[in-house]
């Protein structure tokens, strides 16, 4: 982690990301501790660790839907300023609505169960704005499409699709508005084996024909391999150790880092 | 010939800490290579030469010592550089041939060998004409180009393999064992491409597993074997 930090540079490129010593207490739990996390313009940040070390609470802060007790939040993106834990309630939800996209593990805090696959979809271009009913129309089926959903399927809602199914309308939802930074918090967790394959499958090709930057979250190292390019680990509420996938994957230095990956060989 | 890596007091080992149980690997090894240079490293199973390989790509976290690597934006050491300047120079600039595709769902063998060329810039069509060209050197039927690696058997894959990690003249190319899967044919591309990149000024640094194939490139040899010379100028060299 210092090491990345520390040495002389030489690609000047900034981060699009950049978190920095956040912490984070719900009264006696120390939820997060001193975390600081940073992901370049295209590449994947996976962060794995057990369950209750603090992912979750990691991406909401990233999705501002949190503010953490200290540290800061910078995003390097074309207006957007300063530390974004200070934006209020107002700025904040424009940011997310058009710039951040998330997937949660649960279909319902990210789904209208009950409206159409390509209404919830539509809703979120119409909360940036766009009212034309046939451009709404267009862009949510081209979403749906990217995220390769059946387009026969378009007009059912989420409560009567798969588990896969529902992760692909948020997963359409959260890149309607071709976002800058996409959150995925467990999005396969909880899925059939083969059908977690398809949606890992889908991320990876939109990832790669996009370049979408994306923190991915889960206590699945067989996830974060498939996907991430750098990887933090987790654990209690910490950062134990950070690095490029291969090195965290081939040569973890941490004693619990290297637990975690002989357990999954 | 320009320097491109100078190796000083490089140590890797391991520390398993479940077993309580340290692995050496090397100590102390100092080297260096210059542009258009080919250096062979040997050593029995289990010397270090894959270890060594991987350090200077940082897949493995040196202990010790200094990997000066004379980038296009000037020298960098590669034991200390930020995440992202490795990232960048994996991309740009250091090659690793290994024995594994990393073969990706549902992009095509010409796309994979593609690729490195769009990222340099070159436009897609152009880019995919080469692939094939260079897909059709290592001998992969035409018939598989537009199909899924992760289908193809471990042959088919090392050849796909080979054709991206050597389309793009890198300026440090690392090897391991790139022809253990491999028939006499696509050896053989094997061998002529690696003379072209010498001749391009590419450094090379491979383990071989017939080193007899390429004896005619080697230009220095580091023996990792322990308590052996280190380093050693090819015309020294007893084969
Ligand atoms: N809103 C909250 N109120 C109280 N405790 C919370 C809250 N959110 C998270 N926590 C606690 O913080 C810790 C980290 O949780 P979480 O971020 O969900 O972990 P993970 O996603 O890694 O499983 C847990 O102990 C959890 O119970
Ligand atoms: N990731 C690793 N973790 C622990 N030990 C390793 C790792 N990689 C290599 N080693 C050990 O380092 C030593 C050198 O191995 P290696 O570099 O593969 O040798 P060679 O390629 O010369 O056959 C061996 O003892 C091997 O077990
Ligand atoms: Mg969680
Ligand atoms: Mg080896």
């Amino acid at each position: 982690m210092t090491l990345a930090l520390d040495a002389p540079r030489i690609v000047q490129t900034r981060p699009l990301l950049q978190v920095q010593s956040v912490s984070k207490s719900y009264s006696d739990v120390h939820a997060l501790r001193d975390v600081s996390a940073i992901a370049y313009p295209g590449e994947v940040l996976g962060v794995v660790g057990e369950s209750g070390s603090g992912k979750s609470t990691l991406l909401r802060m990233m999705n501002l839907e949190e503010t953490p007790d200290t540290g800061s939040y910078t995003l390097d993106l074309p207006d957007v300023a300063g530390n974004l834990f200070e934006l209020d309630r107002f700025a904040r939800r424009m940011l997310c609505a058009t710039r951040i996209g998330i997937v949660y593990q649960n279909p319902h805090l990210g789904l209208l169960m009950k409206h159409s696959s390509s209404g919830n979809v539509a809703e979120r271009l119409l909360v940036a704005g766009e009212r034309s009913f046939a451009v709404l129309r267009e862009k949510a089926t081209t979403a749906l499409e990217a995220s390769e959903f059946p387009l026969e399927r378009l007009d059912a809602p989420p409560i009567e699709l798969s588990g896969g199914m529902q992760q692909r309308v948020q997963l359409a939802k959260a890149i309607a508005l071709e976002p800058a930074l996409l959150l995925l918090d467990e999005p396969t967790t909880g899925l059939d084996v083969s059908v977690q394959a398809l949606v890992l499958d889908t991320l990876k090709r939109l990832q790669q024909d996009r370049q979408i930057t994306m923190v991915i979250v889960s206590h699945d190292l067989g996830v974060i391999r498939t996907l991430a390019d750098r990887v933090m680990v987790m654990r209690r509420g910490a950062v134990v150790e950070a690095g490029l996938a291969d090195q965290i994957f081939q040569d973890p230095q941490h004693a619990y880092t290297q637990q975690l990956v002989h357990a999954k060989l | 010939m320009p320097t491109v890596l100078d190796v000083n007091g490089l140590s890797k080992g391991f520390t398993l800490h479940h077993l309580a149980k340290e692995i050496a690997a090397f100590d102390e090894i100092s080297f260096s290579v210059a542009a258009g240079e080919f250096l062979l490293l040997k050593g029995a199973n289990g010397a270090g030469k894959s270890t060594l390989l991987r350090t200077l790509y940082r897949s493995y976290l040196p202990q010790a010592g200094v990997i000066r690597f004379h980038s296009d934006h000037g020298p960098i050491d590669l034991a200390r550089a930020a995440d992202v300047d490795i990232a960048h120079l994996r991309r740009t600039e250091i090659g690793f041939v290994t024995q594994f595709l990393t073969a990706r769902p549902r992009v095509s063998a010409e796309a994979l060998v593609a690729e490195p060329l769009r990222l340099a810039g070159v436009a897609t069509p152009e880019a995919l004409d080469r692939a094939r060209a260079a897909l059709e050197t290592f001998g992969v039927k035409p018939e598989l180009w537009p199909a899924y690696p992760t289908t193809f058997s471990g042959g088919e894959q090392q050849k796909v393999n080979l054709a991206r990690t050597l389309i793009l003249p890198q300026k440090l190319l690392l090897l391991d064992e790139p022809t253990a899967s491999l028939d006499a044919n696509a050896r053989a591309a094997l061998v002529a491409r690696l003379a072209e990149l010498k001749a391009h000024g590419t450094a090379v640094i491979g383990v071989f597993h017939h080193p007899d194939d390429v004896l005619h490139l080697i230009d220095r040899v580091v023996d990792l074997t322990p308590n052996a010379i280190r380093e050693e100028v090819r015309d020294d060299v007893a084969f």
